[in-house]
């Protein structure tokens, strides 16, 4: 049921939820949309043509200075100093320990300009944690919370540039996957990210909160003739399963660190020190305990999210794969087991019901 | 929208009573709030069920839900139409889409249950 929402943070473009008639749910303290036509149809939506989410809730945080860079080197295990301006990268803020402060969008404008795109109930966190290291480490360096300011809508699936084009006169086809341009959207400044949780193509869009509602308004009105229609939290889920794409909380947290969970494309340890460096490269020369894998089940069941594996290991995010057109999920097991093709049991509701090892992502558009 | 001939539990479940037979299901308001549904468990025909205790489940897209038994009996067969096809629990939740027939222990258990206005009632508070 709905909670009240008078404790819950709101995004700009709330009232245009409610107004659709969304189903709203509390997510990590933001009252967010779970689904406006339906899961299902949100899903296929965005795979067969394009969908609209409203993602303001995530935080943004930017770090400017002459020692921008090496602030955001020493805090995220990417190396941001193979960005060029105007690229993007995943990457991870570690904690001392090896394990995630959150997982991040690392953008570079310049040298000394970078915007960071963090995890909505993690911002405050992010933002603490990083200016902490800037002040402990002296950086000549400024590290501003914008995220109160800004919105994103994130609009994805294969429709996504032809929409987006109608509304900028930024040529979008030319911006390659995880490349971004400043430019404007409906008349208003905006950064253009070709970025998405999804596993379709799209952008990510920021602006200012006060243009949010007539932005969304637009996209829709200009994806109408491609079938856009709007997207919630619950479709982004399974969007995001189907793509094996990481959710803090579930397959990364702060016990768990990138190498186990496949992530270790995201560790330079050859960029110079970072926080976290240390524990990392011991726990690689250690050889790893457990690994994060993908699996589907062949027995009859949902392996979801918590549930565990038979003889070691837990189901980290699990559902229903729309698309795929299997029940699938994402699981951490015992390094010995972590090979496509082993079969597992996943323990739903004091059962085992078989699993198999298979490989991710579960889903991958064509190009 | 809801059934005047059926009994409904705060839970959400609806019977129907014919004879000595109990015809169970959930309610639109049920599959409503459950969203999509994607995966239907049911007990097999003569399994024991009690009162107030889960019969089965039902798994939306995003999480699962208990059934819980509106009387005491025996399961005399389940719909196997969900096994194939759970999404009919979204379109007829009323109808088609029943989950048991039970066969009941105690008639006057279903005295207990509310009527379709308290229901209608219940789900306004």
């Amino acid at each position: 049921m709905e909670s009240a929402s008078g404790v819950l943070r709101k995004t700009p473009l709330h009232a245009v939820h409610r107004a659709a008639g969304a189903k709203m749910v509390d997510f990590g303290g933001w009252d967010m949309p779970l689904q406006y036509t339906g899961i299902l149809d949100e899903h296929a939506t965005v795979r067969g043509k394009a969908g609209l989410f409203d993602v303001s809730h995530m935080g943004e945080i930017e770090v400017r200075g002459p020692q921008a860079l090496a602030l955001v080197n020493w805090v995220s295990c990417n190396d941001a100093a193979k960005l060029q301006a105007g690229q993007a990268h995943y990457s991870g803020l570690i904690l001392e320990g090896g394990g995630f402060v959150d997982d991040i969008l690392v953008h570079k404008f310049s040298d000394d300009h970078f915007f960071l795109c963090v995890n909505a109930s993690n911002q405050d966190k992010d933002f603490a944690h990083i200016q902490e290291q800037n002040a402990l480490r002296g950086f000549d360096a400024s590290v501003v919370n914008i995220g109160p300011e800004l919105s994103q809508i994130a609009v994805q699936g294969p429709r996504a540039v032809e929409t987006l084009q109608k509304l900028t006169a930024t040529a979008l086809t030319p911006i390659s996957y995880y490349w971004f341009r400043r430019g404007e959207v409906s008349g208003t400044p905006a950064t253009i990210a070709r970025t998405g949780y999804t596993g379709e193509d799209g952008f990510e869009i920021y602006v200012a909160n006060s243009e949010a509602a007539r932005v969304w308004n637009e996209l829709l009105a200009a994806g109408e003739e491609f079938g856009i229609k709007p997207a919630g939290l619950g479709a982004r889920n399974t969007l995001r399963l189907e793509a094996s794409m990481a959710l803090y909380g579930h397959e990364i947290t702060d016990e768990l660190n990138p190498l186990e969970a496949g992530l270790s494309w995201i560790v330079k340890f050859n960029k110079g020190e970072f926080l976290g460096k240390g524990k990392l490269a011991e726990i690689k020369a250690a050889g790893l305990k457990r690994k994060l894998c993908g699996f589907k089940m062949t027995g009859r069941g949902i392996g979801r999210d918590g549930y565990d594996i038979a003889g070691g290991g837990w189901v980290t995010s699990g559902g229903p794969g729309p698309t795929v057109n299997m029940n699938i999920g994402l699981c951490y097991l015992p390094v010995e087991k972590a090979n496509i093709g082993q079969p597992i049991q996943v323990m739903i509701r004091n059962q085992a019901v078989d699993a198999e090892v298979i490989a991710t992502p579960f889903y991958k558009r064509a190009k | 929208m809801y059934p005047e001939n059926y009994k409904y539990t705060k839970e959400h479940e609806w019977i129907l009573i014919e004879g000595d037979t109990g015809t169970i299901g959930i309610t639109d308001h049920a599959q409503e709030e459950l969203g999509d549904i994607v995966y239907v468990d049911l007990p097999k025909a003569g399994t024991a069920v009690e009162m107030g205790k889960a019969l089965g489940s039902v798994e939306s897209v995003k999480a699962v839900s208990d059934i819980y038994s509106p009387v005491n009996g025996e399961v005399l067969e389940s719909n196997a139409d969900l096994g194939t096809a759970p999404e009919k629990l979204n379109a007829d939740p009323h109808g088609a889409a029943w989950l048991v027939k039970v066969k009941l222990a105690n008639l006057a258990e279903v005295e207990g249950l509310m009527s379709a206005a308290d229901y209608q009632a219940y789900l306004g508070e």
